[in-house]
């Protein structure tokens, strides 16, 4: 068998182990969640008898190994069942939320993906330079300044002063294109500002790194403009480490953003998780926890499978 | 016209400034007083409801959560579905009168107080074309009232023994006299529904001016206008637009920027720094709802009457008025009744701060060494700079309050009605004897003071059945006092419904009973 897919096949494998264990982590976790599922479904204004007939119902009063034993062999079969509280089926209202997410993520990574590794790679051209440092000190700032801070900046000026974007980024079902992306438009911004210098820092590093190699110096002789032999010669030896962080960003698009969701009202993954952790909604704080779980193994065994494939060593073996 | 001349305007129309003021600030911009008058002539004629338009209410108070079942509404957004998609048998009066009548047209009661008649509204129709008819009045009822129910109102309609249909009406009779009744029925989870929804509890059909279109959980929902409501004089416009915008600078940002004409619950810390934006108003009705400090009367050292009211007297319920409500609200009296009720007792004499005679029933009470105070942020609004507040005043009485503070998570159910001494709150009840029996009676799943006083029991109980409202007025008194002197209750502050909406809302009026014009803003007012 070719090495590279052997290396590839032991990936996959090792992901698929790793959400197994995840999967027991994340049902073990929400059953150490302090309060009850009965009393945060129905507030503070419940009576004793109401709460005993909703426990019941619910099935909480069944042994632990049962529960998850029945929760994932349903899981596997793809029913995440229904929301404890509103009855809702998981994977339709989950299903939403993803795609929404996605698409925040997707908008986000389009620009802040190229964005980063031309700015990385200016960086590193115009290395100790004034370009170097503005861009340095720019991405830093808008990295170090919290998201929900971040948020209110641009919505003070784009929403309120300017009116220039929509302050609430509501997107719904057969919402057009062009209003869509008019509505993330403000959230996209911030995502941006935020993942952005993480990037752009790892491609200068990653890239002055080879640099230093003997066979730059060689491209330097050979009478070589930089930025050919930053493109050419250079950043292909350093995608692996800027292929793993541009995908730990992108995982961090998908499940972490809940706080730019809840700045701007965007229906996506994490306000859902969020809600339904405060309800105590054990069912769907499982679901979205082992689809964050896929989607950060997923992403991460991507990366891995990337690197590989950008290893002349590997991908040539002797 | 500049928009300080419109706010002003704005402000005048609702009542908020005098006409005399605003003359004088419009001649004082530079117009004649015949414009000016000409412009407030025109400024109220503009009250006449403008029909048609999109009403946005952006709202505090949802998740992802929340379902269409009105048993199961417990939170702003939920609570303003159920008022837009159905209707109660009756409503609260914005003024403290007598209840108003919806799918209700009249309620008659024996000499007792015992039995009641509803004679239910005829040709009322459902969102599905079905006539409403008094047997799914009673279906309601029952739904609600099942023991395996879930409903946020089983409370409220468990002290009934006997529904039947006569007729047009529907006759209800109680396991004890209850005088309040029918301001028990006004309860927003009480919405008729076909069958009283126990086919489908969560379809959303109700007897309402709007119906629902559009259902996404602590996200958005849309309604809209119903065309065969029965009552003509609500419902202007074609359609209201919930959005869920939980984060306050959200919500104020959403307001400012044009995207909502409402958001309701705005933080007493911005209300003011809003109010002077000019294109927004911002609204204060005094509600029902209180913060609340509260001890275990049979908990040590809690069991001491003398410890209570040495804490009842170093608490500055000016200063927390001031600091905490920023003046959006009103003091607290130690009894958990103020002049929004019915029958409100005047003229008890307030209890203030005085260190010295904390010090003296704190001495009389023997105790010594620091007392536990928990707190968390979901309590109250504030209520952690609350806590430190009372900790500041306490300790110049010589009271040493030691802050526990506790997560946000499992408050409600590890902290609250279990901890002996902690922070809290309470939303109002329609009338006084529901708040009593709630939190005050012996008995009472929540009394979460353990205030046990056979005496107290007793007179709740006469006052129930006691149709003279002068006799109950002064039971009411008698009440008050108990609580406020021998109760575990400390009561710094009554909180005010802050809302705020754009200035082509119009038709706003104040009302005390709930949140969003006791969830009637979509049905009154109307967007020019």
């Amino acid at each position: 068998m070719h090495p590279i897919v052997k290396f590839v096949a032991q990936r996959i494998l090792l992901g698929l182990v790793l959400l197994f264990a995840a999967s027991i982590m994340i049902f073990a976790g929400t059953q150490i969640l302090p309060g009850d599922v009965a009393q945060s479904i129905l507030g503070q204004s419940a009576t004793e008898q109401a709460l005993a007939n909703l426990r019941a119902e619910l099935g909480l009063n069944d042994p632990l190994v049962t529960r998850y034993l029945d929760w994932l062999t349903a899981a596997l079969q793809g029913d995440l069942g229904t929301a404890l509280t509103n009855g809702q089926d998981i994977a339709t209202s989950m299903g939403q939320r993803l795609g929404n997410t996605l698409f925040l993520a997707g908008w986000a990574a389009l620009i802040s993906i190229p964005l980063a590794i031309t700015l990385g790679l200016i960086a590193v051209r115009y290395a100790g330079k004034w370009p170097d440092k503005l861009i340095s000190a720019v991405t830093l700032t808008t990295v170090s300044i919290p998201e929900f801070l971040l948020g209110y900046i641009v919505m003070f000026y784009f929403a309120v002063q300017w009116r220039l974007f929509p302050s609430v980024s509501t997107v719904y079902d057969g919402m057009p294109l062009l209003d869509k992306l008019n509505a993330i438009a403000l959230p996209v911004m911030v995502l941006v500002m935020v993942v952005l210098g993480h990037m752009m820092r790892m491609t200068r590093a990653a890239i002055l790194n080879v640099m230093q190699s003997a066979y730059i110096e060689t491209a330097e002789l050979k009478g070589l403009r930089p930025f050919t032999i930053i493109r050419k010669h250079a950043f292909p030896n350093a995608i692996a480490p800027i292929v793993n962080v541009v995908m730990l960003n992108m995982a961090y698009l998908v499940v972490g953003v809940v706080v730019v969701e809840v700045v701007f009202v965007y229906p996506g993954m994490g306000q859902y998780l969020v809600d339904h952790v405060a309800k105590r909604d054990v069912p769907v704080v499982q679901a979205c926890g082992l689809v964050f779980a896929a989607v950060y193994i997923g992403l991460n065994m991507l990366a891995d499978v990337i690197a590989i494939l950008a290893n002349p060593r590997l991908r040539h073996p002797k | 016209m500049s928009d300080e001349l419109r706010y002003y305007l704005n402000r005048t129309v609702l009542g908020r400034m005098p006409r005399r003021a605003f003359l004088g600030r419009a001649m004082a911009l530079g117009l004649t007083a015949a414009g000016a008058n000409t412009m407030l002539a025109s400024g109220l004629r503009a009250q006449e409801p403008v029909k048609g338009g999109t009403m946005k209410l952006g709202m505090q108070g949802g998740g992802s959560t929340d379902s269409l079942d009105p048993g199961l509404a417990s939170n702003q957004v939920t609570f303003q579905i159920c008022k837009l998609i159905g209707d109660p048998l009756v409503e609260l009066d914005p003024n403290g009168g007598p209840v108003i009548p919806r799918l209700a047209e009249e309620v008659t009661s024996d000499d007792t107080a015992t039995v009641w008649t509803f004679r239910i509204r005829k040709g009322v129709k459902f969102h599905n074309g079905a006539t409403m008819t008094p047997a799914d009045v009673v279906a309601t009822v029952e739904r609600h009232s099942d023991e395996e129910s879930k409903s946020g109102a089983l409370g409220v309609v468990k002290g009934i023994k006997e529904m039947k249909v006569d007729g047009d009406n529907v006759v209800m009779t109680l396991e004890a006299p209850n005088a309040d009744f029918p301001y028990l029925m006004a309860d927003y989870h009480l919405v008729v529904q076909p069958n009283g929804g126990k086919d489908d509890p969560t379809s959303g059909i109700g007897t309402g001016a709007y119906k629902i279109v559009v259902n996404e959980p602590g996200v958005r929902h849309v309604f809209e206008k119903f065309d065969e409501y029965f009552d003509e004089s609500m419902g202007h416009v074609d359609t209201v637009e919930i959005t869920v915008i939980n984060d306050n600078t959200a919500r104020t940002s959403a307001l400012q920027s044009g995207q909502v004409h409402y958001i309701n619950r705005i933080d007493p810390k911005v209300a003011g720094l809003l109010d002077r934006a000019p294109t927004v108003t911002v609204t204060q009705a005094s509600g029902k709802g209180h913060y609340v400090f509260i001890m275990h009367c049979d908990t040590a050292p809690f069991d001491n009457n003398d410890l209570r009211l040495a804490l009842k007297y170093a608490i500055n319920r000016e200063e927390m008025v001031e600091k905490i409500l920023r003046g959006y609200g009103s003091v607290g009296n130690d009894f958990p009744i103020n002049a929004a009720y019915p029958l409100f007792p005047e003229g008890i004499e307030q209890r203030t701060y005085d260190p010295d005679k904390a010090k003296f029933h704190y001495e009389k009470s023997g105790h010594s060494g620091p007392i536990t105070l928990r707190t968390s942020d979901v309590a109250f609004s504030g209520a952690l700079d609350a806590t430190a507040l009372f900790q500041q005043s306490a300790a110049a009485a010589g009271i040493e309050l030691e802050i526990k503070r506790e997560p946000g998570d499992g408050y409600w159910t590890d902290v609250w009605n279990v901890q002996p001494f902690c922070a809290s709150y309470w939303g109002g009840r329609p009338v006084q004897d529901q708040m009593y029996s709630t939190a005050y009676m012996s008995t009472a799943d929540w009394n979460d003071t353990r205030f046990k006083d056979p005496a107290f029991d007793k007179l709740l109980q006469e006052a129930k059945g006691e149709l003279d409202e002068a006799k109950r007025k002064e039971m009411y008194r008698e009440m008050a006092m108990m609580v406020r002197d021998e109760g575990g209750l400390i009561c710094p502050m009554f909180n005010d419904f802050v809302s705020a909406h754009s200035e082509n809302l119009q038709g706003w009026i104040d009302d005390p009973n709930q949140d969003n014009m006791n969830g009637y803003v979509a049905h009154k007012c109307w967007i020019s």
